[in-house]
Parts: structure tokens; C-alpha cells; sequence
């Protein structure tokens, strides 16, 4: 197995309660363990379902189980399911080498839908994200899962991008079969697909 | 696919905390579980009954946590390895049966699982459930990951046994929801046999000598804890400091020695057995060091009894100082993370913290603070909850008596926010909005002539309602009671109780129906959808008329993750931007503003409301509120 490098190696999955963030934290810690890995998961729950933002930390190394929390400025990767979401969490976990997969669709908070606060222009997020990681794939997952017949698989579609990055030590072939073990089987077919969308978002 | 039922001994999997505590009562030969549930404990039952099997395990969500222990007590008395499973909130429900049935004594394995939730993620309270054990004289285990998890699970039982008492298995939000490599162990073969032995009564007399004997049965405990591979140190023989951690705190302090190279002057004390304390093997170590930090969620329970026995000892362990939540070195509410003790040592050992990126953190913290809003909590798109608020804030208002609604425990709590209209003026515990509302309603007398509604969740009316009802009726208290009736404990993931029929493993059983228990104890019931928005006001100001005495109105629709689940609705949605009014004066955005559904966003090129099609759901109930006509409810199915 090639070393890990930094070990741990930490991937944040942010997005609103509802996107999907759990699962696809799930089936990457699935893959990892699969592939002989340390892994430990932080996942988000509760309220928080209730569209509010949600993240998971995902934890990997090959020395042991570390704890579910990532400590501040010590993300490697984000895997933002929501763009808004993805700025909000980086003056605490982000670091200037940090690597951003973002799904360009925004879900306007309550507060932005009723007036009362701004939701930022695309180009406000775009310019910040880039000004915050050293590379940043701006991509609209959601349009993507749309046309596959239900925008709520953006999230496996983006994760088809994160392995297209190669951002994390796994391949197409791990995950493909992370996700035949943890979906349903009536719901697989589908889910395949808009994984191998997503990795051809990434050229 | 789950590895619950997965007989490898030795493979290593991902497993949820939940699930890892799931397994190791397993491994131990569990027969009965029961809970209620309550994030973050839910997943303990719901993995169990999976699996449950006729004749081997039994599973069951039970109304209430007070029940879930006497039900697991039953098997216990009867010689099967038994757990029961909540939240911290339940922990105060069951604690009067809690002492008692410990006082009197167990039988097989007994293990209560409790799971806090410190920085209270999902809970109405940040409360710390291990004052049960001194006060229930129970031993006390704290994993501190998903592999401890199990091991400390499977342990507990034989324990239990040991000892004839419950033991206590404390979780917390960051262990129960978090998934990590575990190893699995064996599954034990043997089919458990039940049987009440009529010889040997369980009952609290004599008491004085029962007490005497919790206090023996502790004594035991903390003996075999001296040398519990649950405890462990690890560091210099003696250390500048003395880092004690106990639950996910281990792995923060584990990791903040990391980060902040002090591995080599700081020792950490590892207690899995945080009651009773294993007094030598604490104190040899106390002995070693003059400084203490003292690291654990929500209370300091730890630091207290740590306190404790090195004033016990004396000038034989020297002088300690302590840090911890008392010195204001680990902050007194909130969770802890490896950043907090790595500050904490920092502090302490006078010692540079290696910082991010100084110029990155503040660029992206003015970014953040100058692009970034708030996000607020909101019901989801299509959930009946808005509607009955919305029917609610209208009548009340329209009936301007200045009426107030008490609310509870569930999704709709956030009643205190936006999303409801902040219809909600108290919560405190489960069924207590219906209390209060019986307290309430007979302050007219002394001048309280404000309607008062109270609304309670389908679920929540089985656990704790009912009582209050019932003493409301009995003593002729005079308020409106409102059962949100969504077919769901929503909150926690969508668990069946007895309003919907179904068992804990998905079996088909009676319905218990609400209206029928409120019609038993003489009190008025009308039942309405409240997708229907006028008819749910007419029902509602009816009602408000005629407060004399306790009414129940049920407003039943099913939750909308649900019938997401089930095909979803019949409509597709859509702004007729010619009807819109927009911006103008008299609307000014009114469907945005006030009636707040995700689903409904405003364009702001175009300066008008739009449907968003990722969003809704379709549920209809936008088309009743435009005061336009502007919103187009379309059947498509």
C-alpha cells in the first residue's frame, strides 16, 4: 500500500441536513476499511437534519483509529455538497493547501429566502474558494444528477468527481464496490451511474 | 449489508458507535433490549431489531424509557442478559425505577445504555447522565471508541452479573455517531431459557441492609477495576503533567499530545472505569505527577471524584494541582475536541501552539464573515408541521386575546424559530407543554384569560402526554390540546409507537388510536388535516371558543420524508409570475417572508417568487397562502 501522506489524512463532507452527506461519508469509510485503512468518522445528526448545515470528518491512516473530530486547519480535502457550505467551514478547518470538489448549486438558507440576509453572487464564492485552497473543481453536480432523473444523487455524483481527483487513496473500483455494499440493490443500478457521471466531470 | 449477525471472529469492519454496542451485547448473549428513542441513542434498537428472533432476542421501542427499563428488568429478573437504551433526558424518566430495581437487585446481565449529547447537537438539555450512577450506586463504563464500544458492551453483562447490579455504559454524541474499524468477536450459540424463580423475591426490603449492600457490591466493582485493561497510562514514569481523560476525550488528549510534541513531558491516564475509581491504580499515578488536567464532556464528574480520593490520600500522593473545567482550562459547557486540550496544555505547560496558517485563518475567517450567513433550522419542504403552525398563527392571531401556544418535545419544537411563525412560548421535557397547559388553564380565576394551546407530537403523546391529559380533564382544566399527528418520532428517524401499528421490527400490529384514548377519558376530539388550511382554522377557532374544558384536535398527515419515501405527492408547483406581485406594497414578498418554505425561493432578476424544483416536494399547501392566487398547484399523478 503506497504511504499516506500527511497520516491522518482528513476529508470534510459539508452540505445542508438532507443532501446525503452521512451515506456518502459511509460508503468512502466502507472502501477505506475494505483497502486495509484506519479509519474514524465524526458524522453530523439531528437537527441539523432539519436543513440545517451538516458536516462529517472523515479520519485516515494507516497507524490506528483516530478520534471523529478533525483538529482546526487540519483538512486536506472538502468535499462540499453545497457551495455556501463549503466557504463557511474553511476559517476553521481549511489550510492553504487544501483541495475543494464543489457542487455549484446553491440551497438559499430561510433567512436568504426571506430577505433578511444575502446569499453571495456565484463569482463572490467562486473568487473566494480559489483565494482559500490550492485547487478548487467548481462543479454542478446537482444539474448532473437532474438529468440522470433525481437531483438528490448529486452527492454520489460528486463523489464520482473526489475519485476522478484522485483526492483520497481510492480508485474507481473500490468505491464501485463500497457502493454495491452499502446501497440497496434496487437502487444501485442508478447510483453506478451517477458515479461514473461524476467521474467524468473530472477531466 | 450490516454486519451485525457477521460470525468472524477477528474481522475487522466499519461500525457505527451504535452499532458497535449493538454487537458486543450480542456477543455477550443478549435476549430482551427495549429503549425509547432519542438522538444519539436511536441506532442501538433499530440495529437490534433487525435482528431480533423469535425465542433468542426479543426487541421492542418501548412508550416510554421508564417502561424500557422495568421490561428489561423483567428479563433480567428471569435470567436474561437484558439492555435498555436512551438518551440523557431518559435517564431522568426512568431514574425512580432506576434506584429500585437496583436497590433490589438483578439477575442476569442488566445494562443501561446512555447516550449524552454534549453541545447538545440534538437535545433540548446539555445534561451529563452519570450522576446516576452515584446516585443509583451503579458502576459506570465510558468507551472511549467504537472498538471500546463493543468490548466495554460485551463486558458490561458479565459485570451486571457479578455484581447483581445494573451497570451503567455512558456514550456520547461523538461515539454513538461516529464509525470506525472494528473488530468482531464470537457469537455465542447457546439459547437463553427465562425463568422467574418464585424462591428468591426481588424487592428493596429490607432497605437499610439492601443499601448496605449496594455499597458492598461497589466495593467488588472496584476491585475488579484495578486491573481493567480499560484503564491504562501512557507517558514519561513522572510527568510535568497528568493528563486524565475518560470517553472520546481519551482520543482528543491522545491526539493534542500529538500535535503539540508534549508526549514526551505529559502522561496520560486512561480511566474506562470512571465508577467507582479504581482508588490504587489512580492514586499510584496522581502520585507521579503535581499537576493534573482532568479532560471529559459535560459535567466534571471525573475531576470531582479524582478530587476526592487524592484528598483521601493525603500526604501520601503529595499536593496535586488541578486543572480542568473548574480552573476554566477545559471549558465548562460544550464539547471538547483535540483543539480544546491542546490549548488547555498549552496554557498550562507555558507552550507555544504550532498555529494554521496565521494570514489564511483570518483571510478565510473575513471572507466567511463578510459573504457568509447564518443558516436557520426550518421545516422541510411539504412538512404538515408548517401548515398546522401557519392555521395555528392565524386563528390565535385573528382571536386576539393574545393566545399562546406551549409547546414540546419533537421536530416541532422549532416552533421557537422562524419556521413556526415562533408560534412556541415554553419547552421544557417530554409531555410537558400539556402539563403546563393543565396548570395554566386554571389561571383564569386569578386573571389568566389568554387562550392556551398545547401542542404534542404523536410519539411524545404515548411517552409522557397522557397523564397530563388525563389530570387536565380530571380537575377540569380548560385549554386546547393539539396532537400533531405526523405517523412518526420524526426527529430520531422515523421510529414506530403505538399510534402507527407498527412493531420495532416492522411487524404489522393493532393502532392504538389517539382519538379513542382522548375520547376515554371524556375529552372532545376532532381530527383534521392540516394540508387543509381552512378547514384546520375553522376547526381551531371553534375550539378557542369554547375553552371552558379540554379539547383535543389531532392534526394528522403523514410526515413528508415519509410519504417522500412512499411516491411522494401528486403536484407540481409553479409561480405564475403575471399574478406575483412581488416586491409590490401589500405582498412584499409575503410567501418568502413569512410563510418561509424552502421550496419557494425568490428570483431575484426577475423580482419574483419561484418555485425551486430541486426543493419542493409538492405538497400544495403554498397554493392556500399567496395572496395572489399567484402560486399554481398542478396535479401531475
Amino acid at each position: 500500500m503506497k504511504k499516506l501522506k500527511p497520516d491522518p489524512f482528513n476529508l470534510i463532507v459539508t452540505g445542508v441536513g438532507g443532501q446525503g452527506n452521512v451515506l456518502i461519508s459511509q460508503i468512502i469509510g466502507r472502501a477505506l476499511v475494505n483497502q486495509g485503512f484506519q479509519v474514524s468518522i465524526g458524522e453530523t445528526f439531528g437537527l441539523s437534519q432539519r436543513g440545517g448545515s451538516v458536516q462529517s470528518h472523515v479520519r485516515i491512516s494507516q497507524k490506528r483509529v483516530y478520534g471523529p473530530l478533525i483538529p482546526e486547519g487540519q483538512a486536506q480535502v472538502v468535499l462540499g455538497l453545497e457551495p455556501l457550505e463549503t466557504l463557511r467551514i474553511l476559517a476553521l478547518y481549511g489550510r492553504p493547501d487544501l483541495k475543494i470538489i464543489v457542487n455549484s448549486r446553491p440551497v438559499p438558507p430561510l433567512n436568504v429566502i426571506a430577505g433578511e440576509s444575502l446569499y453571495p453572487s456565484e463569482e463572490q464564492l467562486k473568487s473566494a474558494l480559489h483565494d482559500l485552497a490550492a485547487k478548487v473543481w467548481w462543479l454542478n453536480g446537482t444539474a448532473a444528477a437532474q438529468k440522470l432523473g433525481a437531483a438528490v444523487m448529486a452527492n454520489i455524483v460528486l463523489l464520482g468527481a473526489l475519485t476522478a481527483a484522485a483526492l483520497i487513496p481510492l480508485g474507481q473500483a473500490d468505491l464501485e464496490e463500497a457502493l454495491a455494499q452499502v446501497l440497496p440493490a434496487a437502487r444501485l443500478k442508478q447510483n453506478l451511474t451517477a458515479f461514473r457521471r461524476g467521474l467524468k466531470l473530472i477531466q | 449489508m450490516s454486519f451485525i449477525l457477521t460470525d468472524q471472529p477477528g474481522l475487522e469492519v466499519l461500525l457505527q458507535g451504535n452499532q458497535a454496542i449493538a454487537r458486543g451485547a450480542l456477543e455477550a448473549g443478549l435476549a430482551w433490549a427495549s429503549g425509547y428513542p432519542g438522538n444519539p441513542s436511536s441506532e442501538i434498537i433499530e440495529t437490534l431489531a433487525e435482528v431480533q428472533t423469535k425465542g433468542r432476542l426479543y426487541v421492542e421501542w418501548s412508550v416510554n424509557e421508564k417502561v424500557a427499563l422495568e421490561g428489561a428488568a423483567a428479563a433480567s429478573l428471569s435470567g436474561l442478559r437484558a439492555m435498555v437504551t436512551m438518551k440523557q433526558n431518559g435517564v431522568n424518566v426512568c431514574l425512580d425505577s432506576l434506584t429500585t430495581v437496583a436497590l433490589a437487585g438483578t439477575k442476569a446481565g442488566l445494562v443501561l445504555v446512555s447516550a449524552d449529547d454534549p453541545a447538545s447537537i440534538s437535545s433540548s438539555n446539555e445534561q451529563d447522565s452519570r450522576f446516576a450512577a452515584e446516585l443509583a450506586h451503579l458502576p459506570l463504563l465510558e468507551p472511549s471508541s467504537p472498538q471500546e464500544a463493543l468490548d466495554m458492551a460485551r463486558f458490561a453483562f458479565e459485570l451486571s452479573e457479578r455484581l447483581g447490579n445494573i451497570c451503567l455504559l455512558r456514550s456520547v454524541s461523538r461515539l454513538s455517531h461516529s464509525r470506525a474499524n472494528v473488530r468482531l468477536g464470537p457469537l455465542p450459540r447457546e439459547k437463553p431459557r427465562a425463568h422467574f424463580d418464585t424462591a428468591a423475591p426481588f424487592h428493596t426490603f429490607p432497605v437499610i441492609q439492601k443499601h448496605q449492600a449496594m455499597y458492598d457490591k461497589l466495593a467488588k466493582a472496584r476491585e475488579m477495576f484495578e486491573t481493567s485493561a480499560f484503564n491504562s497510562y501512557e507517558g514519561p514514569p513522572s510527568p510535568e503533567l497528568l493528563v486524565a481523560a475518560c470517553g472520546p476525550s481519551y482520543s482528543y488528549a491522545r491526539e493534542a499530545l500529538e500535535m503539540t510534541g508534549l508526549a514526551d513531558r505529559v502522561g496520560l491516564l486512561k480511566i474506562g472505569t470512571t465508577y467507582p475509581l479504581p482508588r490504587d491504580f489512580v492514586l499510584k499515578h496522581l502520585g507521579q505527577a503535581e499537576k493534573v488536567l482532568v479532560v471529559e464532556e459535560i459535567d466534571p464528574i471525573l475531576e470531582r471524584r479524582l478530587k476526592v480520593l487524592t484528598a483521601e490520600a493525603g500526604p501520601a500522593i503529595g499536593t496535586t494541582i488541578f486543572f480542568g473545567k473548574h480552573s476554566g482550562h477545559i471549558p465548562a459547557v460544550g464539547e471538547v475536541g483535540p483543539d480544546v486540550v491542546a490549548r488547555a496544555l498549552s496554557r498550562i505547560l507555558d507552550h507555544d501552539l504550532v498555529q494554521v496558517d496565521a494570514d489564511y485563518k483570518s483571510r478565510a475567517a473575513a471572507l466567511a464573515a463578510d459573504l457568509v450567513p447564518p443558516r436557520e433550522f426550518g421545516f422541510c419542504p411539504g412538512c404538515p408541521h408548517r401548515a398546522s403552525y401557519w392555521a395555528i398563527k392565524n386563528v390565535l392571531a385573528a382571536d386576539d386575546r393574545d393566545g399562546f401556544v406551549a409547546g414540546d418535545i419533537g421536530c416541532y419544537t422549532m416552533a421557537i424559530w422562524p419556521t413556526g411563525f415562533g408560534q412556541i412560548k415554553s419547552v421544557h421535557a417530554m409531555g410537558s407543554g400539556v402539563g403546563l397547559s393543565s396548570g395554566l388553564g386554571k389561571l383564569k380565576p386569578m386573571g389568566l384569560d389568554q387562550p392556551v394551546v398545547s401542542v404534542v407530537g404523536d410519539s411524545t403523546f404515548f411517552h409522557a402526554a397522557i397523564p397530563a391529559l388525563i389530570n387536565a380533564a380530571y380537575n377540569q382544566s380548560g385549554f386546547l390540546m393539539v396532537v400533531l399527528d405526523n405517523s412518526a418520532t420524526a426527529m430520531t428517524g422515523f421510529q414506530p409507537h403505538p399510534g402507527t401499528g407498527r412493531s420495532a421490527s416492522g411487524q404489522e400490529i393493532g393502532r392504538i388510536d389517539i382519538e379513542s384514548v382522548c375520547a376515554s377519558a371524556g375529552v372532545p376530539v376532532k381530527v383534521c388535516d392540516p394540508y387543509d388550511l381552512s378547514a384546520t382554522e375553522a376547526a381551531l377557532d371553534e375550539a378557542l371558543q369554547n375553552l371552558d374544558t379540554v379539547q383535543v384536535i389531532i392534526m394528522r398527515r403523514k410526515c413528508a420524508l415519509v410519504q417522500g419515501r412512499e411516491g411522494g405527492f401528486p403536484y407540481r408547483m409553479h409561480v405564475d409570475p403575471k399574478l406575483c406581485r412581488g416586491e409590490a406594497c401589500g405582498c412584499h414578498r409575503f410567501c418568502n417572508r413569512i410563510f418561509r418554505c424552502p421550496g419557494i425561493v425568490w428570483d431575484e432578476r426577475k423580482g419574483r417568487a419561484r418555485i425551486d424544483e430541486v426543493i419542493c416536494v409538492g405538497c400544495g399547501v403554498c397554493e392556500q397562502i399567496c395572496p395572489a392566487g399567484a402560486i399554481i398547484k398542478e396535479t401531475v399523478a
